[in-house]
């Protein structure tokens, strides 16, 4: 799960890395007495899981009460990249010298963790030039290789033991957690000397949930993501009108691309996983029918192991349980299909032999 | 490198030739009893399953079962064994298989956690070990062997080699394959995880030099580098056999985590646009659709005659 940069800053605050002082509300009746207790001037910053907040007009300075009164609300009702705000975080303003980047990541290709540094931060990471690249297996930082990192970057004497410090501080961080990436950008140098991370960018393994109970009140989740997730989907909501179904995030990767390519819009991807039962595929076809959006359904599963009339009779019980009125478009290759084939006949699902032509009989019956 | 046909098939004139053992932990759990029955039909050789507490009953009064993988080795000199044991108690299971002298480990689960998968990694380098997965379907000879959950349909034995990210798609492909007269000289299952046993570009080390290989199907998706990888290390190694690629997860959003735990795009890291340039300046053609694969790898196998 990725942690919003106010969630990222309460895991920094019980590592000891050094921040500013910094307030999250959710609505301005708390952001006033927040501004009060923190005293101008400071930043109105947006929170949403994106980055490019600052372009967007999320990030905005603040002097007084009626520039607060002004920008709150403004803030707080941008869109960015699709996301809306989940809270405002009021943080003191900052006297900055320099700005670096700092980050551990999980190094998929190489397996192992990797630090990235640069003296040259506060640019998006693509940008960050003259970057520090040290790889350190499952996160491990020695005090012998943080020191060295900060005199690689150009750090000399309080800066680089402050430096040093946060390092090892974020490593803790990263193993105990085990996050993915842990990205402090910028970390800035102050006019006192003092380094301070700025922003925070934290996300973790969520394979590795049962094991963080103490990360759990961060996890996002809407009511149908909760149901999904029960049932051992994945779900991805998508802002079209055509439901995406099927077993195996690939198959159903593939058949968004497919549609997509043919001009249809997918309301979501949907993968009911390997073993797709009869209940399973009625619980996914009811959070479909929760999504408004929703004006058509594409089914593609390939039932290696999986009886496709085990599939069709979910969708009879469905018709039958007036659980869904939308047409239903529908591919199901494997054991069985003929008979599946047989026991839809004159349902709402049209059968279709190929993947494509299910997805071109969608696109021309259901129309935005 | 790894010898994987070596290790699945051994060599001729071994008494075990073509009919390795396998042993089975999690061998009574639902899916691994499924599974285990289709691999005995399919001809996989299953000498042994483990279930702590289980030991000494037999499955289907065929397979004898133990506690422990000391005891299964012990009594089988397998060296090969599969995993269907829950994704938390996978550590434990991989690690036990490993030190009593796993060389080939296939791991089904999926949602293991990284940090889990980096350790177990690490101890399969000191052990001399190769570990496909986890969250994958498995590999297979077609015909053959068959160590993983794949159902047997789709699959033939041929002259191709098929690579690939994604259980699903590797079954769909497959098909797409066998029903254009291409069948498989291997398929390995890469797995969807963020940090895989053997990756893609390992994969590709253990398939280039089989001797009558007529070409490469590799199936990618979004999320990571290993196809830019891969498809680097084809150009450096001069490969030179048909090669066609499929990349799932062009339509996908940004950020968002696609089914698997390794499919996301993070800024342009793991876009598909990344792979099919880097497919595109090897020379690979990039199919749009699964059943297009066939149709590009024949109008390479021209090209090449």
């Amino acid at each position: 799960m990725q942690l919003l940069e106010f969630q990222a800053k309460e895991l920094f605050r019980e590592y000891g890395i050094n921040l500013l002082d910094s307030i999250a509300s959710t609505n301005i009746e708390q952001g006033r007495k927040d501004a009060k207790q923190l005293g101008y001037p400071f930043v109105i910053k947006i929170q949403v899981p994106v980055g490019g907040r600052g372009k967007a007009g999320g990030i905005l300075t603040c002097q007084n009460d009626d520039e607060f009164e002004l920008k709150y609300p403004q803030v707080m009702d941008l869109t960015i990249k699709g996301e809306k705000a989940r809270a405002i975080l009021l943080e003191k303003m900052a006297d900055i010298k320099k700005e670096l980047y700092l980050s551990l990541f999980l190094n998929r290709s190489k397996r192992c963790y990797t630090i990235i540094a640069s003296a040259e931060g506060g640019v998006e990471i693509e940008s960050v030039k003259n970057q520090i690249i040290k790889e350190v297996g499952l996160g491990k930082v020695s005090d012998e290789l943080a020191n060295e990192v900060a005199k690689e970057i150009g750090l000399e004497g309080k800066t680089a033991e402050q430096f040093a410090d946060i390092l090892k501080k974020l490593s803790k961080l990263t193993i105990e957690k085990e996050a993915e990436l842990a990205e402090i950008n910028p970390l800035a140098i102050m006019k006192d000397d003092s380094v301070v991370a700025l922003d925070g960018k934290f996300v973790t393994d969520d394979n590795s949930n049962f094991r963080h109970e103490e990360l759990q009140k961060y996890q996002e989740k809407s009511e149908i993501e909760e149901r999904a997730e029960k049932s051992g989907f994945s779900l991805v909501e998508l802002d079209g009108n055509i439901a995406v179904v099927g077993n195996g995030a690939g198959l159903v990767m593939a058949t968004l691309d497919m549609l997509s390519d043919n001009g249809g819009k997918p309301a979501c991807f949907l993968d009911v996983g390997g073993g797709a039962t009869t209940e399973s595929v009625y619980e996914a076809l009811t959070l479909i029918s929760k999504m408004d959006r929703v004006k058509g359904i594409l089914v593609n599963l390939y039932g290696g192991i999986v009886k496709t009339t085990v599939v069709a009779e979910a969708f009879l019980k469905a018709y039958e349980d007036n659980l869904i009125d939308l047409p239903v478009f529908s591919r199901l290759k494997g054991t069985e299909a003929e008979k599946a084939t047989e026991m839809l006949q004159g349902s709402r699902t049209k059968m279709f032999a190929t993947v494509e032509e299910a997805i071109n009989a969608a696109v021309m019956e259901v129309k935005n | 490198m790894t010898d994987i046909f070596g290790l699945l098939k051994g060599k001729p004139g071994d008494s075990d030739y073509e009919k390795k053992g396998v042993i089975v932990q999690g061998i009574t759990g639902a899916y691994g009893s499924i599974h285990t029955k289709n691999m005995i039909t399919y001809g996989t050789n299953i000498v042994a399953g483990v279930t702590p507490g289980k030991g000494g009953q037999k499955f289907e009064d065929k397979v004898p079962i133990y506690n422990t993988m000391q005891e299964a080795i012990d009594a089988t000199s397998a060296k090969i064994s599969i995993i269907f044991v829950p994704a938390k108690f996978f550590l434990g299971a991989a690690k036990e298989a490993l030190e009593a002298g796993i060389k080939l480990l296939v791991a089904i689960p999926e949602h293991v956690p990284v940090r889990d998968t980096m350790e177990i990694l690490d101890l399969a380098t000191q052990k001399g070990a190769v570990i496909i997965g986890p969250n994958t379907p498995g590999i297979m000879i077609p015909e053959l062997i068959k160590i993983g959950i794949m159902p047997a349909m789709p699959f033939k034995a041929g002259k191709i080699a098929v690579l690939s990210k994604s259980g699903t798609l590797l079954y769909e492909i497959s098909d797409a394959l066998t029903n254009t007269g291409f069948g498989q000289s291997i398929t390995i299952g890469i797995g969807g995880d963020p940090v895989n046993g053997t990756r893609l570009i390992d994969a590709f080390e253990m398939i280039k030099d089989i001797p009558d290989l007529e070409g490469l199907v590799v199936v990618g998706e979004i999320g990571g580098d290993s196809e830019e990888i891969l498809a680097q290390k084809i150009i450096d190694s001069k490969f030179n056999k048909p090669t066609v690629a499929y990349i799932a997860g062009r339509a996908a959003p940004k950020e968002k985590r696609m089914g698997h735990a390794g499919a996301i795009v993070m800024g342009t890291y793991g876009s598909a646009e990344s792979k099919i340039l880097m497919f595109n300046k090897a020379n690979i053609p990039v199919a749009k659709r699964p059943a297009e694969v066939p149709v590009l790898l024949a109008g390479k196998m021209e090209k090449s005659d």
